[in-house]
């Protein structure tokens, strides 16, 4: 039973990672119908933003609870710009072209990124180490780990607990933009169908930029939450978790916001059990064996168009 | 004599290698009902369209009360007082009639105006008050098309374009629309119509446009063109 509850813990603490890096797919997906394969590398330059951050605050010394807001919002601002810029600078010069091209880009952007944070530091011009080059790098301790919980053997930290309290915040407020404001509404229209928002007078091209801002930002804080509990962060860090959460995606249903929390938790749940209960060494299989499933059965996804998705 | 509310002059639009619009130039006035006639193919869509934006201009200018608009994006004309009542309606189908009518009015402030204005619709829609509350990819063609008419006037504008609002619709259903664009115009509204269904759009407008492959072939008022032997022979079934 104890063993039951310690993976349903673990199951869900990844879940929440994979759905919040999800999100970003999923809503770009909805306004642009691109994939952005350079998602997972977003999310990477999440880890990083947060690090430099961490380090020039001085937060091995001495963490603090403002610091330690600071990197975290720090980090989802970057990420945030780094995602306008994306859009503004790869994507939006493509849109009228075929969809094709959009997507050889973005998995040219996704190539810069992984290899470009892969360079030696260009020391002679920045005082950072920038860009990290491909060592893996230490983050620094935000705050120390503690036990909360202990149900017979399962424990819970503050991490846990933080991160899952920080994870589900963050999808309530995505889940308030989208559903219940002025921006939402434009987005949901540009969702359905970009022309006819436009003759409604909805500025398209903004709601597409701030779309990716949005996702680019909760990919940052997934990277946070993750480089807090297990701090190893190089520049590749982001190709599986970025592959797992577009499964999630997908699983969901592409261009669902709702699906796409659920499609995350369920694969974070799934890898959990399989790899405890079953071959450690699938964890990762069972990722994809899920995608094949659901292209098969259903491809459309859990709470894809089909269904009543309310835009 | 102040600027036309509408100015077209002398655009072109290509679509890759071909030409589709050779120059046209028309003008609506504040308060006119104006009908852009023609065969299938002639250009009334594209010229539509490149007036909201929707396309790229090669050549020509297009003014709004004055204003050059020709580099403007499509949704910066909805807060210059012009609504496009696009072909195929573009209604949002999974939403419902009222919902679809609130996008309409997204850049007004008013909440109060708005509600007046969702309310005081229903008078000249009838049928939108019966569905309100149905998704709209239930409702039928003719309701539909209401609803695209319906949407745009929440926006309130000065300048309404129409595109082929008859298309597929029964007579009677093509009656009602009719009526309804004349009850609109009566208020204020200037209406630029692209039409098939020629003699309904010249009995209803105060002046017409004969487009011919991309060009302006004749224009006059809706009842020297409904009188006219060409046009007669060509668009109205002699």
């Amino acid at each position: 039973m104890s063993e039951f509850l310690q993976h349903l813990v673990n199951g869900v603490s990844v879940g929440t990672i994979y759905a919040l890096i999800a999100l970003g797919y999923t809503m770009v997906y909805g306004v642009l119908k691109l994939i952005n394969f350079a998602h997972g590398d977003v999310y990477m330059v999440g880890a990083f933003a947060a690090f430099y951050i961490a380090n020039a605050l001085g937060v091995g010394d001495s963490p603090t609870l403002g610091k330690t807001l600071l990197v975290f919002t720090g980090s989802m601002a970057v990420c945030a710009g780094l995602g306008y810029a994306i859009e503004r600078l790869a994507y939006r010069p493509l849109r009228e072209r075929p969809r094709l091209t959009s997507l050889i880009t973005a998995i040219g952007v996704s190539f810069l990124l992984e290899y470009g944070f892969q360079l030696a530091p260009f020391e002679s011009i920045t005082s950072m180490e920038f860009p990290p080059g491909p060592t893996p790098r230490f983050f620094p301790e935000l705050f120390p780990r503690t036990v909360w919980l202990q149900i017979g053997e399962v424990a819970i930290s503050n991490i846990d607990v933080l991160s899952l309290l920080v994870a589900i915040a963050l999808m309530i407020g995505l889940e308030f933009i989208v559903y219940r404001t002025k921006f939402g509404t434009a987005m949901r229209a540009v969702s359905f169908d970009p022309q006819t928002a436009a003759l409604m007078g909805i500025p398209v091209d903004r709601v597409i930029s701030i779309t990716f801002a949005l996702g680019s930002a909760l990919a940052a804080a997934a990277a946070v939450l993750v480089a807090i509990s297990r701090p190893r962060i190089d520049p590749l860090m982001g190709m599986m978790p970025g592959l797992k959460a577009f499964v999630a995606a997908v699983f969901g249903g592409i261009g669902n916001v709702p699906g796409a929390m659920v499609g995350g938790i369920v694969l974070g749940l799934a890898e959990e059990f399989v790899a405890g209960y079953g071959v450690s060494s699938f964890r990762d299989a069972i990722a994809f064996a899920i995608l094949i499933a659901v292209l098969l059965i259903r491809p459309q996804g859990l709470f894809g168009r089909q269904s009543v998705e309310k835009v | 004599m102040s600027a036309p509310l509408l100015e077209v002059d002398g655009i072109e639009v290509r679509y890759g290698a071909v030409t589709a619009i050779k120059g046209v130039s028309l003008k609506v006035g504040a308060g006119e009902i104006v009908a852009l006639i023609g065969a299938n193919g002639a250009g009334k869509t594209t010229t539509l369209k490149a007036v909201s934006g929707m396309l790229r201009l090669a050549a020509g200018g297009v003014k709004l009360a004055g204003e050059p608009v020709a580099s403007l994006k499509p949704h910066q004309f909805v807060a210059r007082g012009m609504a496009h009542a696009p072909e195929g309606r573009g209604i949002f189908l999974n939403l419902t009639g009222a919902e679809n009518r609130e996008r309409g009015a997204f850049l007004r402030r008013d909440k109060d105006g708005i509600a007046a204005d969702l309310e005081k619709h229903f008078t000249l829609f009838p049928r939108l008050k019966e569905r309100r509350t149905q998704v709209a990819g239930t409702l039928s063609g003719g309701e539909q098309q209401m609803l695209a008419v319906a949407r745009a006037l929440m926006s309130r504008p000065r300048l309404l374009l129409l595109d082929e609002p008859s298309l597929g619709l029964a007579p009677i259903v093509v009656e009602s629309i009719f009526s309804v664009i004349t009850t609109v115009n009566k208020e204020g509204v200037a209406v630029l119509l692209v039409e098939q269904n020629a003699h309904k759009a010249l009995g209803i407008a105060h002046r017409g446009y004969v487009l011919e492959t991309g060009k302006v072939a004749t224009e006059g008022t809706g009842k020297e063109l409904l009188a006219s032997p060409a046009v007669r022979v060509a668009y109205l079934g002699g």
